[in-house]
């Protein structure tokens, strides 16, 4: 039987008063690829930050369940501790903190357990020659005067050190080049067999490398449509005004 | 001898004081027989004595400095400050009267108790003597002086009767006289032409030699061409029962000589630490300060550097941390009285908890002076929005050919680092410990590895409880 990672019911959030997400329901079992998509301002974003526990978001009405637990009390660290994980977007950077000395100490809190120095440089290494990533990337600052591709990259290094049993992927797509895109899809399936996977994004592209199990379309902060990976090859051809026609009818 | 005294060094626990050593303690307060009986316990020459009461005078007549947070100065009890304590007064101070929070801090840092002692300068310890011993031997396989002041005057007069008071006269500020007419302890190093002093010199190899007072005064001439990177004090805190502390420190480098001073202060929260610090650079030659202030209650210190020979540098890199009732006001003067001369100066300020820290800098340029390149960039990181941070600089140009750059900026921990961090599993505290130690970074990487590391979880301590 399928084992429930998140379940997103009737999911409701504001920001200061202002609803962005209205009602959403959304399950992901152990395995599953789930694909967001949609226009800008949607609320795809916000479901990934909600769901990671961003503290400005309120959610006025329904819950989030994670391994079967409402995790509405859970802080940020917490559910990280947890085994969830959100690749971000926009990638904060911190200045002054070398890549290798942050990677260890995340990894490190996550799991709980000191890590054995040599086994973590083994498998540092191995995460990046998978990602086809230069060893030098370890002793600059966390994103600090990083181009686009090589934050994304950075992103996924970090999500196959810390193995998520739930991986949100926020627009990780955005922004790469063909090289890239190949590159992290690489990551993404090397940790989707064992977790549940929510990718947001707005091109067909990434899933010619992924496999999606499910295609979502959200509309004003929820979701109007759900398919396979035909989907999102429909609204690469014919775009959102046919959802968006049938929403208003 | 007080009773208190003779009954704290017949109880003391170690038992390795030798009796006959008798702790002297100096009534409160000055007068300039307070000063001349300090001087003749030392059994100093005429012309020190002379000096330190000429200093006395001076001190009180003296007006407060009008440089830096002068109003709270006014705050200072002078009398109610003891001026002397003979070095084996360490032992009357009892480990059990440390305070708590301090304890837990060298606790936390890793250091065991016997080290903890000996690096808070609390009591002597015979094993880092045997270290002191050692190193003292391979400098001097070179033909480098290094011992205590005191110890420099006893053995080497001429040279520092030659140097003494030349960087930073008594008549200087109020502090300077103070520390002249008072002054016990401190360091003294000569680097002969052209030898290089590979290694860091660490001082507090030399603390428990002769205990470390209030108002230590050190000293050092690195000859032409020579070089040498002195390490002062530590990131585990410097407990002291007394309120004041007044430093004079000069550092001379002769030509092509360069002279790198590293200290980090963590006096606990009830200090006022006054310190004067001023390099001379002779041409070619480079002073450079890096300076970390974490503890006492109020800081004023600005190291400087007079550029006097043509082609000679100074680099000032500093960092300040200001948490509840602290004023860190810290900064840097550099004075370009030669062309071709250049400077740096970097300072990093962490304001938290209402915490204050000031930058303030003087950078003059005389008009002789062409061709002076100087880059000064402060960078202030705020905690909350009670906390304060002040950029005073003061520029004196006086040549055209001059080269400046200024930049500060002022920031805040943003909201999107910390939920970034939180989302690989750093909790609040620790996520905010992480990025006060990457502010610090261009700093601590410019400290000997160990002072680093243990800079880095002072301050990831210094974030617990932090977060309301």
């Amino acid at each position: 039987m399928a084992e429930e990672i998140l379940r997103v019911e009737n999911l409701h959030v504001s920001v200061e008063d202002t609803p962005i997400l209205n009602g959403m329901d959304l399950t992901i079992n152990r395995g599953e690829i789930h694909v967001i998509m949609g226009r800008n301002g949607a609320g795809k974003s916000t479901l990934a930050s909600v769901i990671m526990g961003h503290p400005a978001y309120e959610i006025t009405e329904g819950s989030i369940h994670y391994m079967g637990t409402n995790i509405d009390e859970m802080s940020v660290f917490e559910r990280a501790r947890a085994g969830m994980f959100l690749s971000f977007q926009y990638p904060a950077v911190i200045p002054g903190v070398q890549v290798g000395t942050f990677l260890k100490k995340s990894v490190q809190s996550v799991r709980d357990e000191p890590l054995k120095g040599r086994e973590f440089r083994k498998e540092l290494n191995g995460a990046m020659a998978t990602l086809e990533m230069q060893k030098s990337v370890l002793s600059r600052y966390v994103n600090d005067g990083f181009s686009g591709g090589e934050k994304k990259r950075l992103e996924i290094l970090q999500m196959l050190l810390l193995k998520p049993t739930l991986a949100l992927l926020d627009e990780t797509d955005s922004g790469l080049d063909i090289d890239a895109l190949r590159i992290v899809a690489k990551g993404i399936n090397s940790v989707a067999p064992e977790a549940g996977c929510l990718i947001i994004t707005h091109y067909q592209r990434l899933l010619d490398h992924v496999q999606p199990h499910f295609v979502h379309v959200m509309i004003d902060g929820t979701i109007v449509e759900s398919g396979g990976p035909e989907l999102a090859l429909k609204l690469e051809e014919q775009g959102y005004e046919w959802l968006e026609t049938a929403a208003e009818a | 001898m007080s009773d208190e005294a003779r009954e704290a060094v017949g109880d003391y626990q170690f038992g390795f004081h030798d009796p006959e050593n008798a702790t002297i303690r100096f009534d409160k307060g000055l007068s300039e027989q307070v000063v001349r009986d300090i001087s003749a316990l030392k059994d100093e020459p005429e012309w020190m004595t002379d000096i330190r009461v000429k200093a006395y005078h001076h001190f009180v007549e003296r007006k407060m400095p009008d440089w830096g947070n002068c109003g709270e100065l006014n705050n200072i009890d002078f009398d109610n400050v003891t001026y002397f304590l003979r070095s084996s007064d360490a032992t009357e101070k009892d480990w059990d009267d440390v305070p708590d929070d301090i304890k837990r801090t060298f606790d936390r840092l890793g250091i065991p108790e016997a080290e903890q002692k000996w690096l808070g300068g609390v009591t002597a310890q015979y094993e880092s003597e045997a270290v002191y011993h050692s190193i003292r031997e391979d400098l001097e396989a070179q033909g480098v002086l290094f011992l205590d002041m005191d110890s420099g005057l006893k053995e080497h007069p001429e040279i520092v009767k030659e140097y003494f008071g030349t960087v930073i006269p008594y008549s200087d500020n109020k502090f300077s006289a103070l520390n002249t007419a008072v002054w016990s302890g401190g360091s003294f190093i000569y680097v002969p032409k052209g030898v290089h002093v590979e290694m860091p010199v660490q001082a507090y190899f030399r603390i428990n030699a002769q205990n470390m007072g209030q108002f230590e005064r050190t000293l050092i001439i690195a000859d032409e061409g020579s070089s040498i990177h002195y390490v002062e004090g530590c990131t585990a805190p410097t407990y002291s029962t007394d309120s004041l502390h007044s430093a004079v420190v000069e550092l001379i480098a002769m030509k092509g000589a360069k002279i790198r001073y590293s200290t980090i202060q963590n006096w606990s929260a009830n200090v006022y630490n006054l310190v004067t610090k001023r390099g001379v650079a002779h041409e070619n030659a480079t002073v450079e300060w890096v300076d970390g202030n974490i503890g006492s209650k109020l800081t004023m210190k600005y190291p400087a550097v007079l550029l006097k020979g043509e082609g000679a540098h100074a680099e000032v890199i500093s960092v300040a941390y200001a948490g509840a009732g602290q004023h860190q006001d810290a900064g840097a003067k550099v004075h370009h009285l030669a062309p071709n001369t250049t400077s740096n100066i970097l300072s990093k300020s962490i304001s938290k908890n209402g915490g204050r820290s000031s930058y303030r800098g003087m950078l003059q340029v005389t008009p002789k002076s062409h061709g002076c390149r100087s880059k000064i960039v402060c960078d202030a990181l705020m905690l909350d929005s009670d906390s304060r941070s002040d950029t005073y600089p003061t520029m004196e140009v006086g040549n055209s050919t001059a080269d400046l750059e200024h930049e500060a900026s002022v920031s805040k921990v943003s909201g999107d680092q910390l939920f970034y961090l939180m989302s690989r599993g750093f909790s609040e505290e620790e996520a905010m410990g992480l990025i006060v130690n990457g502010f610090f970074e261009p700093f601590t990487r410019e400290l000997p590895m160990e002072y680093a590391v243990e800079l880095n979880k002072l301050l990831e301590l210094e974030m617990e409880g932090s977060i309301g």
